[in-house]
Formats: C-alpha cells, sequence, structure tokens
C-alpha cells in the first residue's frame, strides 16, 4: 500500500516536471532504468575516444590536432560526469565498468564501426555528434536532476563538436577532387550507421514507453531520428555531397523528410557484437584499465598512508 | 647591423626557435598517442591537458620560426613537410611510450626542465620568444604540481609501483645530458639575451630533481652520457622516423591539399 501511494506521488511529481533528486524516494525500476541508460551514455562518450583517437596521430594540421585532441578531452569529461551521475544512483565506477569488461552493459553501437579516413573525423563529428546532439539536447528535460544538469554541460561542448566534425567536411568538400571522394566516402559509411544511432522503430523498443511515462526519455526514437535526417540533409546537399539513400525525398505534406528502409538486419549484428570493431574497442579498453591497475592500487596505498598519518598525528 | 649579420642573426633565431618548438611538438605527439589509455579517466583528461598546453607551445614557436624563414613557409609546412635531420628534438621526447612509468617520468623530468628554461625565457630579449614564454610559464607550473604529485604518490605508493618509477628513471636518465647542451644557436643568441644557455640550468634542476626524486623515495641514477650527437644537431632516435612518417603521413600523400 505504501509504495503504491509513493508511486503515485512519484508519477504527481514527474508529472508536475519536477525534477527527481538522488535522496527522493524512486521506484527501483526507475533507478535501474537510469542506471542502465547513464552507464551506457557514459560507456560510449569513453569507447566513442578510441575511433578518434585512431587519427589523433595523423591529423593532418597543428589546428585540426589541437581540436581533435581537445574534443576527445571533452569526451572523456563527459564519460566522468556520466559516471558520477551514475554514481549518485548507488553504483560505484568500477561496477559499471566491469559489466562493460564482462560485456553485459552496452554502449553506442555507431562506435564499432572503423574510422578508416581522415574524412571519418569530419563525418563522426558532424553526423554522429549530430545524432547525440538531437538526443542529448531532449534529455536536458529528463526526469533525474543529476542527469538533466549534466545534459545541459554535454550539449554545449557537443554543439562545438558538430560544428568542428562539419568544418572538417567542408574543407574537404572544397578541397581537391581527392579531398571531396574522401568526404563522400565517409557520409556513405557513416550516414545509415548515424540515423541507426536513435535505436529500433518506436513499435520494437524494448524500454520507450516506461521510460517515456517516467520521462526518463522525453521524445521518442522515430521522433528524435526524424529530426535529425530533417536538420542534416541540407547540411550535406549544399557541398554537394550525395546521401546513400535513394528515397530520400521532402514531403511538402508532413513538412519532412522521407527515408528508406533501415536495414535492421546490419543494426542487431552490431548491437550483438558482431560489428568490426566490437572486439577491438572492448579489448583495447580492457588492457588499458588492467595496465594502470598498478597505478591506481598505488594511489590508493598512497592516499591511506597519508590518511594514517592524519589519524596518529 | 650588416645583411650577413642580420642573416646570421635570423638563421639562429630560426633554429633556436625549431629547437624549443620541435620539442614540445614531439612531447605533445607523445602523449596524443596515449590518448584513452591511461589508468583512470581522470589522468585521461589531465595528462591530455599538458599534451594540448605543449601542442599550443609548438604551434607559437613554428609560427615565429615560419615568420622568420620569411619565404611563405606555415608552421604546418614546418610540421609536417620537414625532413626528420633538420627537425631540432631532443632525445628524451622521442622516446616512446613503454607504460604509465615512464611517460610519467619522462613528463617529471621534462616539466622540471621547462619550468626552468621558461622562467628565464619569459626575460629574453626578443619579444615574441618573451610573450610566448610568459604564457607557457603559467602552464609548466601546472604541469610540475601534477607529474611531481605523482611522483611522490607512486615512488611512495607500493613496492611495484615505487619499482617501476625506478626503472623508468633508470631507463630515461641517460636522454638527460641532451638537456644541457649548448646547440651553436643558443650560444649566439644568449650573448643578445635572446635565448638561455641550456648548460646553465643544469644544476637548478640537479637540484630540483634530485630533492623530489628523493622525497618520492627513489634513488637518483649515476649520470651515464649515451651519446654525443644530439636532437638539437638534427641526430635523432631510432623512434622519431616512425613518429614523423604516421605524423607527416596525410600531408605528404596529398601535397596539394588544404586541411
Amino acid at each position: 500500500m505504501e509504495d503504491q501511494k509513493k508511486l503515485a506521488e512519484f508519477q504527481e511529481k514527474i508529472d508536475a516536471d519536477i525534477k527527481i533528486e538522488p535522496r527522493d524516494w524512486m521506484p527501483e525500476k526507475y533507478r535501474q532504468n537510469l542506471i542502465r541508460q547513464i552507464s551506457q551514455h557514459a560507456h560510449s562518450e569513453i569507447i566513442g575516444m578510441q575511433p578518434e583517437k585512431n587519427w589523433l596521430t595523423r591529423a593532418p594540421s597543428i589546428r585540426a590536432k589541437k581540436i581533435l585532441m581537445a574534443k576527445i578531452q571533452d569526451e572523456a569529461g563527459h564519460g566522468l560526469y556520466l559516471y558520477c551521475a551514475a554514481e549518485t544512483l548507488g553504483v560505484k565506477r568500477e561496477q559499471v565498468l566491469n559489466l562493460l569488461h564482462e560485456g553485459k552493459a552496452k554502449y553506442s553501437s555507431v562506435f564499432n564501426y572503423p574510422t578508416i579516413s581522415w574524412a571519418d573525423m569530419g563525418a563522426i563529428g558532424w553526423l554522429v555528434d549530430g545524432a547525440a546532439i538531437v538526443n542529448q539536447v531532449s534529455l536536458q528535460g529528463t526526469s533525474y536532476g543529476p542527469y538533466s544538469r549534466a545534459m545541459v554541460k554535454i550539449c554545449m561542448e557537443e554543439s562545438f563538436h558538430q560544428r568542428q566534425g562539419y568544418e572538417i567536411v567542408v574543407t574537404l568538400a572544397k578541397g581537391t577532387p581527392e579531398q571531396k571522394q574522401m568526404a563522400q566516402d565517409a557520409l556513405n559509411r557513416w550516414w545509415w550507421p548515424s540515423v541507426m544511432m536513435f535505436g529500433p522503430h518506436d513499435a520494437e523498443s524494448a524500454h520507450s514507453n516506461q521510460s517515456l511515462k517516467w520521462k526518463i526519455k522525453r521524445e521518442s526514437n522515430d521522433e528524435l531520428r526524424q529530426r535529425f535526417i530533417d536538420k542534416t540533409i541540407h547540411q550535406g546537399e549544399i557541398l554537394g555531397l550525395t546521401f546513400p539513400d535513394p528515397d530520400l525525398k521532402w514531403n511538402e505534406s508532413t513538412g519532412h523528410y522521407d527515408y528508406g528502409e533501415i536495414d535492421w538486419d546490419e543494426f542487431w549484428n552490431v548491437v550483438k557484437g558482431n560489428g568490426p570493431g566490437n572486439k577491438q574497442r572492448l579489448k583495447h579498453h580492457i588492457e588499458a584499465h588492467e595496465n594502470g591497475k598498478w597505478v591506481r592500487e598505488a594511489a590508493i596505498a598512497y592516499a591511506d598512508k597519508l590518511n594514517s598519518k592524519t589519524k596518529t598525528a | 647591423m650588416g645583411l650577413n649579420t642580420f642573416k646570421m642573426k635570423n638563421h639562429n633565431l630560426y633554429q633556436y626557435c625549431l629547437q624549443l618548438g620541435d620539442t614540445s611538438f614531439i612531447l605533445s605527439h607523445r602523449i596524443a598517442e596515449y590518448c584513452s589509455k591511461a589508468p583512470h579517466l581522470e589522468e585521461d583528461l589531465a595528462i591530455t591537458n599538458v599534451g594540448l598546453d605543449l601542442l599550443g607551445q609548438a604551434e607559437s614557436f613554428l609560427k615565429y620560426a615560419a615568420e622568420i624563414k620569411g619565404d611563405g613557409t606555415s608552421e604546418d609546412d614546418l610540421a609536417f613537410k620537414r625532413k626528420e635531420k633538420d627537425f631540432k628534438s631532443i632525445h628524451l621526447c622521442e622516446v616512446p611510450n613503454f607504460d604509465y612509468a615512464l611517460i610519467l617520468v619522462r613528463q617529471f623530468l621534462m616539466d622540471i626542465y621547462n619550468n626552468l628554461l621558461f622562467n628565464e625565457l619569459s626575460e629574453s630579449k626578443d619579444a615574441i620568444i618573451n610573450g610566448i614564454s610568459k604564457k607557457s610559464i603559467k602552464e609548466i607550473r601546472y604541469h610540475l604540481q601534477r607529474s611531481k604529485d605523482w611522483m611522490i604518490r607512486l615512488g611512495q605508493g607500493t613496492e611495484e609501483s615505487n619499482q617501476k618509477i625506478q626503472y623508468a628513471l633508470d631507463t630515461l636518465w641517460m636522454y638527460t645530458n641532451e638537456l644541457f647542451y649548448d646547440s651553436s644557436a643558443e650560444i649566439e643568441l644568449e650573448k643578445e639575451g635572446i635565448a638561455v644557455l641550456s648548460s646553465s640550468l643544469e644544476t637548478e634542476w640537479r637540484k630540483k630533481t634530485k630533492e623530489i626524486i628523493v622525497e618520492a623515495g627513489l634513488v637518483v641514477p649515476e649520470n651515464q652520457p649515451h651519446s654525443m650527437q644530439y636532437g638539437k644537431d638534427g641526430i635523432h632516435t631510432e623512434y622519431l622516423g616512425y613518429l614523423l612518417a604516421e605524423m607527416q603521413h596525410l600531408p605528404l600523400l596529398y601535397p596539394d591539399a588544404k586541411w
């Protein structure tokens, strides 16, 4: 009975757009759902460092290198806020990292695709970050306070990332024929994975309904996907680039772009771990974590020594 | 000043800016290689900050070098289209990232050095070097604070961490001699109050490093010059060629492209 009453009060707060804070009562499923979503988001940020880091040592100008390095650093920072936001729900960073390493926690599948040319740095910023922003702007209104506040800060930096990526694409599209081809090739490879970032269609989305009711998510996968497509097409066309979707066309009556069928077989294949980079990305993270074990242990040992000194002093 | 004297002075200034710029540039590249591999997220953020600062310093010096060269060369041309023998980076910065201990110790040795060097260069009579150094020294003080804290933390942490840091110190120590080798450019420019003689920093460097190494519970290695040929003269370690092959790959493959 008590729980029913609490649940009703909880829903009232949600409906009135009052943020839920760490010490507030919340249904266990709400907590679990948030832990899953926030840690998944955090993992995406840190795994997402790898495909970009792959070109950091080959960035072709000092300016490009500085910007890319700062961008990857921002992503580490985003991961950090998000792990901290998850900690407010009672789960330690080490725990969620273990789940990642055991293959039990997911991250955005888009980061399992390889980055094989410099133009991919443009495509990731323009399309992948562009898609992420659409989702994250929406999440600024999420019902959980710490997550919502993390999103506000993250969105500011993400919009810089998106511009940085688009700038690379613009430079290439206006460059030599080879550079323009590089940009087109990157668009061909990154377009569909970016469209898929919003997840399954609404009818097939496992976690969506409850998440919407609790305002963990504010808009559905398909609504967000449509917004991303609508805002991106013009940005590509103005550069003379072609999107790899023959069914893409402006629909006067809906006021949106129609788009072709998504290859869900590929989507589920990558989600299930058969993507080209899944094993590689995870292995990289596990190795870095294991190689750093002695450093973390030593830092703790040193802190303990300092603490015991202060106690005896 | 006669035309020849002017040319010589510019030649020396150009070489000196390369020496300063290349050293920061190569070290920042090594840090870039380490991106996403740090022991924890906070350290990934912190060390990347150091790398970004170094990259900014390198950019300023290379830009100035390009200006002095005055033939339309850009800082990117110097960074991405110069041959290995024309680089003036010092050997210590070229050493690859073996593990976190080596990365930390390399940084610590350089931070102490840069702290002394840029402090002096903040008084340089060359307005540009003076300006870059005044900006850089603020960053370098933070770098040194960070690497010093980690040296003590890991030196005093566990037996394993102490051994790893000691091993890194022993491995890298032979490269530290070059820090105090006076290049011909700096010998000439020092007379005009523009440059600092590297050898003049040695006593203070040895004193400061020793203090921290001892506080960390570590042993200062024996001095052992490893080479009479130095990066400041354009003679490099075997490591640099691979680094440049990777770093310069795109601009060399597409020489007409702008990025």
